[in-house]
């Protein structure tokens, strides 16, 4: 494989959810080793863009690129083992798992994971409640063990949904060295942010979405003079 | 005591025994349903006529095969759970994404095709399976025939090592998370389709389990798995549906409660799991052991 190019390259992507239209020709790359953001409205598209990357969505046309891989139509397993590691927007922890459990879910795909006890490093909070049931976590606990769990895995394509949402400054703040530090050791990853602040402190490129489809792409350092149009679009 | 109520203490015991060896096969029963309905959402119907087919799969493979009874508790299960298999890859699996009336539907037809074909081949009168373990122990206030006890004894064992595998284990993680969100636990990596096959088959043989378990102590007949299905469905619905913990409990208990019924009020003892079941619909919909939705 490759150390430079593209990781990932989606093209006239069109997806539904039974009779609705969502995705409406999604088109966009993203560069090896780049963090790159999908910015845009509540309900623009962001999570369902995510979600067809996935192979979650039932009914979706066009073209997704991994790797060269063409996946549109693989399976979800088969597209997390090609080495994509995912957090869902709304965290999806178990509740019938507990810590430990949670953390230990997701299969190691690659080499080159964390173990657990370099995860714990990480998040000591986690270490702490490691038996607790994993529902019984607040909502920051849950949003870190969302993200530790796929740093287990191996994968270098990280789908990040809304990662710092309802987290404290301080933690949003260590997300971002996270990110940032995972980005130095070379992983790629997409990102959907409202926390438009955060998203400029980590991101390479911007695709901006509205109704289904990519209006525009900002590199990061243009980002400053363009954000009266950037403001207009998110409706901030 | 037993004298101030007037039931003889040998009698009293009998009971009780032969109750708990009816919760045995509540309980294995029951979970495997509850294995089956926490990942599939299906009401497996055709529970009672897989526990006939393993008690067949046993008798044929003792009177065809000469496979003697311990050959045949471990290979009447495979066989079962197999056949099973083949029904959820070939039906079940069209019917995940529309509600459950469709699943019960599908597997009470299969019940109806599986009874028919083996009444047809096997008449309705039962055949006699002889018992591997004649025999019993004389424990001085009673008399416990061996194969009873090795009954309770295989049933908890089973029970206790599903629960273990479910409650305690990775793979068991892998099932709990499913039963939650099967599309994350695939985006994980994780192949569920192969796992719901192996959970309905594994429940099955469960099912194929207790039939062989059972063919020694009742006749083995086309007609068994209907006569005792009907009251491990009360009991399903008395300990709260995709519980595993509460359809071991539950199966045992209401076993029990049964013997004692048979002592004390003869003619209620087959409907009493009915008016249980009756009282827990009225106070608490959700089973003892449910979480309400
Ligand atoms: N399961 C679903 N069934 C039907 N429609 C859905 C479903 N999920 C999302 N939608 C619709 O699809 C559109 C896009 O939703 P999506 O979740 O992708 O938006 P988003 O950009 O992630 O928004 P947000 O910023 O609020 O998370 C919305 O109009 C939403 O109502
Ligand atoms: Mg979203």
């Amino acid at each position: 494989m490759a150390e430079t190019g593209t990781v990932l390259k989606v093209k006239d992507l069109e997806a539904w959810y039974g009779e609705s239209h969502i995705l409406h020709g999604m088109s966009f790359e993203i560069p090896r080793g780049e963090v790159v953001t999908l910015l845009g409205r509540n309900g623009a598209g962001k999570t369902t863009t995510m979600r067809c990357i996935m192979g979650m969505v039932g009914k979706r046309l066009g073209s997704i690129a991994f790797e060269g891989t063409e996946t549109i139509k693989m399976r979800s397993d088969k597209i997390a083992r090609l080495g994509v590691g995912y957090v869902p927007e709304e965290r999806g922890i178990f509740a019938s798992l507990n810590v430990i459990e949670n953390l230990e879910l997701p299969p190691v795909i690659k080499p080159g994971g964390m173990t657990r006890d370099e995860v714990f490093d990480l998040f000591p909070r986690l270490r702490e409640r490691r038996n607790s049931q994993g529902t019984k976590l607040s909502g920051g606990e849950q949003q870190m063990l969302a993200i530790a769990r796929i740093l287990r895995t191996g994968a270098k394509f990280l789908l990040l949904d809304e990662p710092t949402e309802g987290l404290a400054p301080v933690i949003v703040q260590q997300i971002g060295e996270i990110i940032r530090d995972l980005k130095a050791k070379g992983f790629t990853i997409l990102l959907v942010e409202q926390n438009f602040h955060f998203a400029s402190t980590v991101a390479d490129r911007h695709y901006v979405v509205e109704h289904g489809h990519v209006v525009e792409m900002m590199r990061n350092e243009e980002i400053g003079s363009n954000m009266e149009k950037l403001q207009e679009y998110l409706g901030v | 005591m037993f004298e101030l109520i007037g039931i003889p203490p040998q009698a009293f015991y009998a009971q009780l025994t032969l109750g708990l060896v009816n919760g045995a096969f509540y309980a294995v029963l029951s979970l495997g349903l509850a294995v089956i309905f926490g990942l599939l959402n299906v009401i497996n119907f055709t529970h009672g006529a897989q526990y006939m087919m393993g008690a067949f799969a046993g008798y044929i493979l003792l009177t065809l095969f000469g496979v003697p009874y311990w050959g045949a508790l471990i290979l009447a299960p495979i066989i079962v759970g197999a056949i099973g298999i083949v029904i959820e890859r070939t039906m079940l699996r069209h019917l995940y994404h529309l509600d459950h009336l469709y699943g019960l539907l599908l597997t009470f037809g299969l019940v109806l095709v599986i009874e028919g074909l083996f009444r047809q081949q096997y008449g309705v009168s039962g055949r006699p399976y002889p018992n591997p373990l004649p025999g019993g122990q004389n424990l001085g206030f009673m008399f416990l025939p061996n194969y009873r006890l090795w009954v309770i004894v295989a049933s908890v064992v089973v029970c206790f090592a599903t629960w273990y595998l479910i409650e305690q284990t990775r793979l068991g993680s892998y099932l709990r998370a499913a039963v939650e969100r099967p599309d994350l636990v695939q985006a994980f990596g994780i192949n569920v389709p192969v796992m719901v096959t192996l959970t309905y088959g594994f429940g099955v043989a469960l099912a194929g389990f207790a039939g062989v378990l059972a063919a020694p102590i009742q006749v083995v007949s086309p007609m068994m798995g209907m006569n005792i299905i009907i009251v491990v469905f009360a009991v399903v619905v008395i300990g709260g549906m995709g519980s595993i913990l509460g359809a071991i409990i539950t199966g045992y208990f209401l076993g029990l409660v049964e013997g004692l019924t048979r002592v004390f009020y003869p003619e209620a003892s087959s409907t009493v799991i009915f008016v249980i079941m009756a009282i827990v619909l009225l106070i608490r919909p959700q089973g003892l052991f449910g979480k309400a939705k």
